[in-house]
């Protein structure tokens, strides 16, 4: 103990300069004094320029009247609404455009990875093609060329493509039926959810059945014809509550129906196709990290192809997979901005409006950031949950 | 002594006795790559259709009806729009592209002073080629011409304003001459910076590590367009009156800063990725930091994350077409602005100048994607489990 004590009392032979807990105090201490320096620096700049160009400051303006009109509005906006009601909007249009286009991007994105996997050469040929033309060129591009490249020069509202289902397609737009459920459909409804909690009932069931007896039971099927069948029936018993509110075409335009404004379709289609091929460049990576000897292994044991991939190499690739899809998410958030591009009103366009029209620059960039910051910390905190379902469970 | 073994053991081996002819040859190969199972060959007639399909289109729109060069919009359009070509032709109109060549290169610069741009550009690829090819020597003094020397020359090859040169204004920069300028300065200044970031990171000293993480978690959770709308609405608000900053170096600001960000974290990768003993190594050694990082850590942590740089100098290529946002014309943003050109306003007009523009940035990234392949397999110095 007293060699210890002698040790460490045994002052520093160097000169304090060398002191590496002095250095980093002293440099510690320098980026502070930077620091707090440049941030008074550029407050006192920022607070000159507001005055000279007479430019109000603080979140008041979200409170007057905004004076512009959305073209996409989810919820009911007039352009006598305030600037803070035009933000929601904004970024209501965002999320659903990123919801929308996350869906699309997964489903296309597992088909062509596992494409690439494929024992089929062409199949596997196309697949990579179309993952090595999409990851190579700038999303912004991809918009530009469905929105004028592609849905811009469809023929006019006059003579709109005809589309199985009562659907059309023009320049200004895609138009499909809408639903309009009647009285009693509520029943369907319920039915629905009837269905799902059987479903899961079953699942369950069978699970504590298989355990104990070793029987299986077709859970899958089951849960498909309960989900499919309840509803039906529900919905011939409740008279049929359905009618569809076909698109008709008059002199220049069409009625009724519901529209999908270009704008979005570009954006989401464009979005979807960038992002699936680099969602396909993981699933790939994904399934090949799960070794060969994990399906064999699975093989001997007398499991077939099926249940190999549903019991071994998908729960194992999930692992590789999510963490990196996470970020393609956060990636297809965004780039759901550029938007602004091509005039959808996505947050990033109608904060862009707003600042322009207020001169707030400071509180609509602001603004801005905290949205988009809150969205990818939703999306990393759903899928960190996703994640831990998934992770290796360790004695 | 056995004179007569009835033993026997074979001294040579048999002869190999050819596949079966299922297994060999070019019927073997169609049999397992293409017709294997029942579900095989439905999704092989599947690509075959979808390949039939989509190819005879692409071959007939892109060269068999294209038109290659004529004076305006006549020579792109059907007739009933006022053109020459028959109704319902449709195919690239590469005349547009053709006629817009100039600007689609270096946007409004100045027509009798493109020598300059074209002057960078060989200078660029006579020093780029070398860097590229690993036999070539003096690997030092190339990347000092090419990262130090050649930014410095170019500035004042493109900017102008000494040397007797007029002076151009960025404002008239456009094309593929802002793409690549913007991406090259983008490269050259995000990859130290990312890699102080992601030392900062690291570092023992709690303020400068929380600044770091502040400033990457920030950065990454923001699309490009709002930091971009940062470089150009709010910097000219944080300086005092009357220091104005050019447009072109705003946007060069923020692609640098948000290509940083993410260098970051593909570097902290690497550098989480080297053992400790490596480290320690270096310690024991009496190695300073700067020593220590620069002489055994970071040359063994980026060669590890070539593949992770080279993913974000794509990803930064492909983001520079954003400046379009903030009123910049970069290559996207010049096929873009002549949509409007009536003189060249047919339907066939935005796709064949998009997928002209497409195709550069093909070429660049998977020019790119490609070459880092090479790098890797090269460098790959069997450390890899």
């Amino acid at each position: 103990m007293a060699s210890q004590e002698i040790l460490r009392e045994e002052p520093s032979r160097g000169s304090f300069i060398n002191d590496p807990r002095i250095r980093s105090l002293f440099f510690q201490t320098l980026v502070v004094i930077l620091l707090f320096g440049s941030i008074w620096w550029i407050i006192n700049n920022v607070i000159e320029n507001l005055q000279r160009l007479h430019i109000a400051s603080g979140f008041q303006f979200l409170k007057s009247r905004a004076g512009f009109d959305i073209s996409d509005t989810p919820i009911a906006y007039t352009s006598d609404a305030t600037y803070g009601r035009a933000l929601i909007v904004g970024l209501l249009n965002t999320i659903i455009v990123a919801v929308a286009g996350i869906v699309i991007a997964t489903i296309v994105g597992f088909i062509i990875g596992i494409g690439r996997l494929s024992q089929n050469w062409l199949i596997r040929k196309i697949c990579t093609v179309y993952v090595e033309i999409f990851r190579n060129i700038p999303p912004l591009l991809v918009i530009f060329f469905w929105y004028s490249g592609v849905l811009a020069v469809l023929p006019p509202p006059r003579e709109s493509i005809h589309l199985p289902f009562g659907s059309f397609l023009n320049q200004r737009g895609f138009y499909f039926p809408r639903a309009i459920w009647g009285d009693g459909s509520w029943l369907i409804g319920v039915a629905l959810l009837l269905a799902i909690a059987m479903a899961w009932f079953v699942a369950h069931k069978a699970r504590q059945r298989q355990r104990a007896t070793g029987q299986q039971f077709p859970v899958f099927w089951t849960s498909v014809a309960l989900i499919i069948g309840l509803p039906v029936l529900a919905f011939f018993l409740g008279g049929m509550p359905l009618t569809f509110d076909f698109p008709k075409q008059s002199t220049f335009n069409l009625t009724g129906g519901f529209w999908v404004k270009p704008e979005f379709l570009s954006l989401l289609l464009a979005l979807s196709f960038y992002t699936a091929a680099f969602i396909a460049e993981i699933v790939r990576a994904g399934i090949r990290g799960v070794s060969k000897g994990q399906s064999e292994a699975a093989a001997a044991l007398g499991l077939r192809s099926g249940p190999i991939m549903r019991l071994v190499v998908v729960p194992q690739a999930m692992r590789i997979v999510i963490p990196p899809l996470t970020s393609q998410y956060l990636n297809l958030t965004k780039n759901s901005s550029l938007a602004i591009a091509i005039g959808y009103p996505d947050l990033t366009a109608t904060a862009g409006t707003v600042l322009n029209q207020t001169g707030q620059a400071v509180e609509g960039v602001f603004i801005m950031m905290i949205a988009y910051l809150v969205l990818s910390l939703v999306t990393s905190f759903v899928m960190n949950i996703v994640n831990a379902r998934m992770a290796l469970v360790e004695r | 002594m056995q004179e007569h073994d009835m033993s026997w053991v074979r001294t040579e081996m048999a002869l190999a006795q050819p596949a079966p002819p299922t297994e060999h040859g070019a019927y073997a190969w169609v049999r397992k790559n293409l017709i294997g199972s029942v579900g095989d060959a439905i999704l092989t007639i599947l690509g075959i259709a979808i390949v039939l399909w989509i190819l005879p289109q692409v071959i007939n729109w892109a060269f068999i009806n294209a038109v290659w060069s004529g004076p305006d919009r006549t020579v792109c359009a059907t007739v009933s729009q006022g053109g020459v070509q028959p109704d319902g032709w449709t195919g690239a109109c590469w005349a547009f592209v053709n006629a817009k060549f100039g600007q689609l290169m270096f946007g409004t610069y100045p027509i009798e002073e493109r020598w300059r741009p074209i002057l960078v550009g060989i200078l660029f690829v006579l020093l780029l080629v070398p860097m590229l090819i690993p036999r070539v020597p003096r690997k030092g003094l190339n990347a000092i011409l090419l990262f130090v020397a050649l930014p410095i020359v170019s500035f004042f090859l493109l900017v102008g304003g000494v040397f007797g040169l007029p002076h151009v204004e960025t404002p008239r920069w456009g094309g593929l001459l802002v793409t690549l300028s913007l991406s090259f300065v983008g490269i050259a200044v995000s990859l130290p910076l990312g890699i102080m970031l992601a030392l900062g990171r690291r570092s023992k000293m709690p303020i400068v590590k929380w600044l770091c993480v502040v400033f990457i978690e920030t950065v990454r959770g923001i699309p490009l367009i709002t930091v971009l709308f940062f470089a150009s609405v709010m910097l000219p608000l944080f300086l005092p009156a009357g220091v104005t900053f050019d447009k072109y170096l705003r946007a060069l600001i923020g692609v640098s800063l948000f290509a940083a960000a993410y260098m970051a974290e593909v570097v902290r990768g690497g550098l989480q990725a080297i053992p400790r003993g490596q480290y320690e190594g270096a310690d024991s050694l009496g190695l300073g930091y700067w020593q220590k990082m620069g002489l055994i850590v970071l040359p063994q942590a980026l060669k590890l994350v070539i593949p992770g740089i080279v993913n974000t100098f794509i990803g930064m290529l492909k983001d520079t077409s954003l400046v379009l946002i903030i009123s910049m014309f970069d290559l996207l943003g010049v096929v873009k602005q002549n949509f409007a050109d009536p003189n060249w306003a047919t339907p066939q007009t935005p796709k064949s100048g998009l997928i002209f523009a497409a195709f550069v940035f093909w070429l660049l990234c998977f020019g790119m994607s490609r070459y880092s392949m090479y790098t890797e397999r090269r460098l790959d110095t069997g450390y890899r489990r």
